[in-house]
């Protein structure tokens, strides 16, 4: 069950200790990405998901914007 | 899990840090004056006039009551009429910038448009201060 937030969502997330995750392109994680995020992208998440993230922590995943 | 629709372009525009190589290029969050007056379309010029020039500005931003701008009012609107209403003299509907948006790209368009100041905002509107031309880099406007 994926849910939709809003910012200030993500930084009570943030201070609870969530996970964020970038899914764009590496090149574009590289110039920009929220403080802390781990980049999966889209293409690589299923296969690296359970490798790299913690089931048992919140996961928040953000792109560049809704387009 | 939790998908943070809006995504990172969210982010930056309400100015929030982020990281990575481009995280170090000075942009309008940096540089941008939050303690710029606002007044409302209703108010007397003199009496907003009064206030701006006692807090040591000499432009001031027409916002509603929601905080979202509406207009400009720079140096010269400010030498109107005292009694006009702002609405009656103000620039209305000036470019807004986001604050992510670099120093040095802001600091083109001012010199270009010969622009004395300009706001910031976030993507729905609403103020979050202004950018004078010396906070970009550049010199006043001769008169």
């Amino acid at each position: 069950m994926v849910r939709t937030i809003d910012r200030d969502e993500v930084r009570r997330l943030m201070e609870q200790g969530a996970q964020i995750v970038d899914v764009l392109p590496a090149r574009e994680y590289g110039e920009d990405h929220l403080p802390g995020a781990v980049n999966l992208p889209l293409r690589k998440i299923e296969a690296e998901a359970l490798r790299v993230l913690d089931p048992s922590r919140p996961v928040v995943v953000y792109c560049a914007d809704p387009g | 899990m939790y998908d943070y629709r809006t995504g990172i372009l969210d982010w930056k525009t309400a100015g929030l840090p982020v990281e990575g190589t481009n995280a170090q290029v000075p942009r309008l969050v940096d540089v941008v004056r939050r303690d710029v007056p606002t007044c409302s379309l209703g108010e007397r010029l003199g009496d907003v006039r009064d206030r701006v020039v006692a807090a040591g500005w000499d432009a001031c931003v027409v916002v509603s009551d929601g905080h979202v701008v509406l207009g400009l009012l720079r140096a010269r609107e400010l030498q109107a009429d005292p009694q006009q209403l702002v609405d009656q003299v103000m620039r209305p509907g000036p470019s807004t910038y986001r604050p992510f948006v670099p120093v040095a790209e802001l600091r083109g368009i001012m010199s270009d448009r010969n622009l004395e100041s300009s706001p910031v905002t976030t993507s729905d509107g609403k103020l979050v201060g202004l950018v004078r031309r010396q906070d970009v880099g550049l010199g006043t406007i001769d008169p």
